[in-house]
């Protein structure tokens, strides 16, 4: 069944000073379609999404809504003739309630100006019954997992009769079993007849939810094409324009000495409960130990422990077979321990710092940076520098802010410090999230020559296709414990069920 | 294996890659470069004109006071006056502004070195006061000390009273978690109560002379402690080296930011916390020994000012002493660097001098003259504070002139997808 088109961009060009973000791009949307928009970081995707929304305006191009051509001179606009959009960085105010945040700006009222609230509850738990959100419309937002805040973004959208439903990057934020749930919400969206736009990266998923496929690459449209008879290999090399390897290529480890050891760790999380509870491992020399699991499963706080960002409750860390006493972060640092943090943004960069401050991060205060507390900003540019063009590192220059680096190359900068240290530990926690195909192949790449020069690579990551692809051995942690040990021919499924915890409790049953 | 490093990464384009700036810091980190020297220029012409308004409304022809206040504040010495009368009179005054200035300098940098450790220091008036209250003792004691030992000695003191003020907050921060913002503020009126009792009348710094007149006043420094004047009368509250004492200030203030690693922490604390962790600094430390930075250079004013040219202090001045706070207004309009401290330390030295000595009272109310620089520094406070609005303007100038067929300034054009 051929259904109607509800939406047409035609030709849409959007120029940057120095830059065409959109190079006369084309998009159609169909009635009840989920659509993706595929594309690379800096693509053009959230352009031209702003664009739709109504936040820029097209310096070329139409957009006509049921056959109607519109110009949307602001987001209010735009959701005015039903265009709703989900951004990736939630909207929402923490201490207001589920049913405040949806109704704001258009609330039902009581003699006009107060606000209706046991209404605006009402209202709110009917739409979230006939879409099948469900929400607890009482509950104030912060209380709430951020899969159900992303459930009030797309309720907020419903309340306001959007007809097209804009997604950015849904996924990047939710945990697996969030993912599949909102996947079948995508789905009763779409039976319900609501069109969809979905912005991804990330192959997999794509293939999973969409109807039909657009590509962008460097502001152009590349292709659209059906979900049928596409493929992730097809669709990365049309992201990237050049074959691209997604499976990892790597010869088995030559494991050597130990140089990690974790030995009955337990380590408490920030609210004092046991999250890390009696882990113990090992990493040899030239190989790459992963470590699976569902977030929250104490993964974060073994990371922390192990390089000395939080202090165990007991047990402890050898580092080349030394114990490190009274750890901290500069005891494991000097011990050898390198560190690719799960957030960069947070912990792995100092954004208003310039690539060279950042890379200098570990070793501002020891020769040849500086001396007796003399900082030489000269030598940290010129290492920068060199580093910059070893680990390939673009978009700016020794004196550029990190933060205005692309998340890709943001990663390459910690990489290459951590990298730079010559460490013989390497824990590398989440390395690729959020990163687009290229900056992914790159940084695989990457950990594995380490692992061949002989590093011991610690692995952890939520993206189960990442552990199973890299690792040499895998471990499962699940409530704080480690639940399994595998070969890397283990299957997803079976590593799955650990992950769920599904081992455990046959054992204790 | 063993490919080349090199990744054949062929992706965005070079420009689009500005991500979108995350937390709070870093938006204001963004929007501070983005504005430049342009924003805090526009935010004190704003709060000129509107405190012309001011003037306006009282029924009083705001240029006429404003060159008033120029004068005043001794500024037509720059142009070489050829009267000899105007000439002294405008040096005089324009020593007086660089007198004003020289704490202002100080306390603005005491704000600034905190601010950027990621800490704001409200207590610069609590240091500045027991430096002074040190540098007086000092002053007073040890008179049998060879001059420049005896006004090191001052001098030294008061920094180290004013970093152990401050310390203190940084102390309590790093311990217990107490913000440095309420701390500062009770340390604040821990100084001043310290100073109302100890030149009260019996106090322990209440001066001999004063005791059988019930006079609440120190004694005055002795000779050997007093900071040689350099430009005018030291009875005439010439001008001290002190001065020169601030401006080498800001130079330090700069280099123990951008050429030490000690700044390098500062900085990175300051930016990012986590990171700085991350990255093997101590955290904590730093708290304690930026506000300790902090508070000596607030120390350093209230000597300079007591060495240079107050000499005594009594508890009506601890009741009227506002430098510190003034501080604040400096901090933020010189954005926090040293140049723009400098600067700004200039501008609101030569208002204070300015309003009081310069307005006439046929130009303006005299009750409305001194209200006018707080006035002024208040519109400051607010319109720093309110920079979003003025970047708003700024940025939609600069958007109509984007609409102009040939753009020539690089922006964000993308909110990247990641």
């Amino acid at each position: 069944m051929e259904a109607s088109t509800v939406l047409e961009m035609r030709g849409i060009t959007k120029r940057f000073p120095g830059v065409v973000a959109n190079d006369h791009v084309d998009l159609d949307l169909r009635k009840g379609e989920v659509h993706a928009l595929l594309g690379e970081n800096g693509a053009g995707k959230s352009t031209l999404m702003n664009i739709l929304y109504g936040l820029y305006r097209p310096d070329e191009g139409e957009i006509l809504l049921n056959g109607k051509k519109v110009v949307f001179s602001s987001a209010k606009n735009a959701i005015d003739r039903g265009i709703g959009m989900v951004h990736q960085h939630f909207m929402l105010i923490p201490v207001m309630t589920v049913a405040e945040n949806i109704v704001l700006e258009i609330e039902p009222t009581k003699a006009g100006v107060l606000l209706d609230y046991g209404k605006a509850v009402e209202r709110v738990r009917e739409i979230s019954t006939q879409y099948g959100l469900a929400v607890d419309p009482t509950a104030k937002v912060e209380s709430i997992s951020v899969g159900q805040q992303q459930r009030v973004e797309i309720l907020k959208a419903l309340y306001r009769n959007a007809e097209v439903l804009i997604l950015d990057e849904p996924t990047a934020v939710l945990t697996p079993q969030e993912a599949g749930e909102l996947f079948a919400i995508i789905k009763s969206l779409q039976e319900g007849g609501t069109s969809i736009i979905f912005i991804s990266h990330k192959l997999n998923e794509v293939l999973e939810i969409a109807d039909r496929i657009t590509v962008l690459r460097r502001g152009k449209t590349i292709d659209t094409v059906p979900r049928e008879g596409a493929t992730e290999d097809g669709l990365a090399k049309l992201m990237v324009g050049r074959e691209v390897l997604l499976r990892v290529d790597k010869k088995p480890a030559d494991a050597g000495d130990v140089l990690l050891e974790v030995s009955d760790l337990h380590v408490k999380d920030e609210r004092g409960l046991p999250a890390v509870r009696d882990v113990s491992f090992v990493v040899r020399a030239g190989e790459i130990v992963g470590i699976a699991g569902v977030e929250g499963n104490g993964q974060s706080e073994l990371i922390e422990a192990i390089t000395g960002l939080r202090h165990p409750d007991s047990g402890e860390v050898t580092v080349a077979g030394q114990v490190v006493q009274h750890p901290s972060a500069r005891r494991m640092l000097d011990a050898g321990v390198g560190h690719i943090p799960e957030d960069r943004q947070r912990r792995g960069l100092v954004l208003e710092f310039s690539i060279a401050e950042n890379i200098a991060l570990h070793d501002y205060n020891a020769a040849p940076a500086s001396r007796f507390g003399w900082l030489f900003p000269r030598r940290l540019i010129e290492r920068a520098r060199t580093l910059i063009r070893e680990f390939d590192i673009r978009g700016g220059g020794p004196t550029t802010p990190g933060g205005s680096l692309s998340g890709g190359n943001q990663q390459k900068v910690v990489a290459a410090r951590e990298i730079a240290r010559d460490p013989k530990v390497l824990v590398a926690a989440q390395p690729t999230r959020g990163l687009d195909v290229g900056a992914i192949e790159y940084l695989h790449r990457r950990l594995i020559e380490e692992r061949d020069e002989g590093r011991a690579i610690l692995l952890i990551s939520l993206e189960l296709d990442e552990v199973l692809s890299l690792s040499d051995r895998i471990l499962v942690m699940y409530e704080g414990e480690v639940v399994g040990e595998h070969e890397p021919g283990v299957t997803e499924e079976e590593i799955g069920l650990e992950m769920l915890g599904a081992r455990r409790k046959e054992t204790v049953a | 294996m063993s490919g080349p490093l090199a990744p054949q990464h062929g992706s965005e384009p070079e420009e689009i890659k500005q991500a979108p700036p995350s937390t709070v810091a870093s938006r204001l980190e963004m929007r501070q470069r983005a504005g430049g020297i342009i924003v805090p220029v526009l935010t004190a012409l704003l709060a000129f004109l509107i405190g012309g308004l001011l003037v306006l409304a009282t029924g009083h022809n705001p240029i006429q006071a404003y060159w008033d206040i120029i004068k005043g504040a001794g500024l037509n010495w720059l142009a070489h006056p050829t009267n000899t009368d105007v000439a002294n009179t405008a040096a005089y005054n324009f020593s007086q502004t660089l007198l004003q200035t020289t704490p202002l300098i100080l306390t603005g940098l005491a704000v600034a070195f905190a601010f950027r450790c990621g800490m704001f220091n409200i207590g610069g008036n609590g240091q500045y006061l027991v430096g002074l209250y040190v540098a007086n003792w000092i002053g007073i004691s040890f008179v049998n000390l060879a001059k420049p030992t005896h006004i090191l000695l001052a001098v030294a003191g008061a920094a180290l009273a004013g970093a152990i003020w401050a310390g203190i907050a940084g102390f309590l921060k790093a311990t217990t978690g107490a913000h440095e913002v309420i701390t500062t503020i009770m340390l604040n009126w821990i100084a001043y109560w310290i100073g109302n009792y100890i030149f009260q009348q019996g106090g322990p710094l209440q001066g001999a002379a004063n005791k059988p007149l019930d006079i609440p006043i120190s004694g005055d420094v002795a000779q050997s402690a007093k900071l040689p004047v350099f430009w005018g009368d030291a009875d005439l509250q010439g001008l001290h080296i002190g001065f020169f004492v601030a401006i080498g200030a800001l130079f330090v203030f700069w280099l123990i930011l951008n050429r030490t690693t000690l700044g390098y922490e500062v900085r990175a604390v300051g930016y990012n916390p986590d990171a700085a962790a991350y990255g093997g600094i101590k955290v904590r430390t730093n708290y304690i020994r930026a506000m300790a930075i902090s508070g000596a250079f607030a120390g350093l004013a209230g000597g300079l000012d007591m060495l240079g040219y107050l000499y005594h202090f009594g508890t009506t001045d601890v009741q009227a002493a506002s430098i510190g706070f003034l501080g604040i207004a400096v901090a933020l309009l010189g954005r926090n660097t040293a140049l723009g401290v400098g600067l700004a330390a200039f501008l609101f030295g030569g208002l204070l001098y300015g309003t009081t000595h310069g307005l006439q009272s046929g130009t303006i109310d005299p009750s409305l003259a001194g209200h006018l620089t707080e006035m002024i520094q208040g519109l400051v406070v607010l319109f720093v504070g309110a920079d979003v609005l003025i970047l708003a303007v700024w940025n939609s100038r600069r958007k109509l002139k984007r609409k102009q067929p040939t753009p020539t300034r690089a922006t964000e054009p993308e909110a990247a997808s990641s």
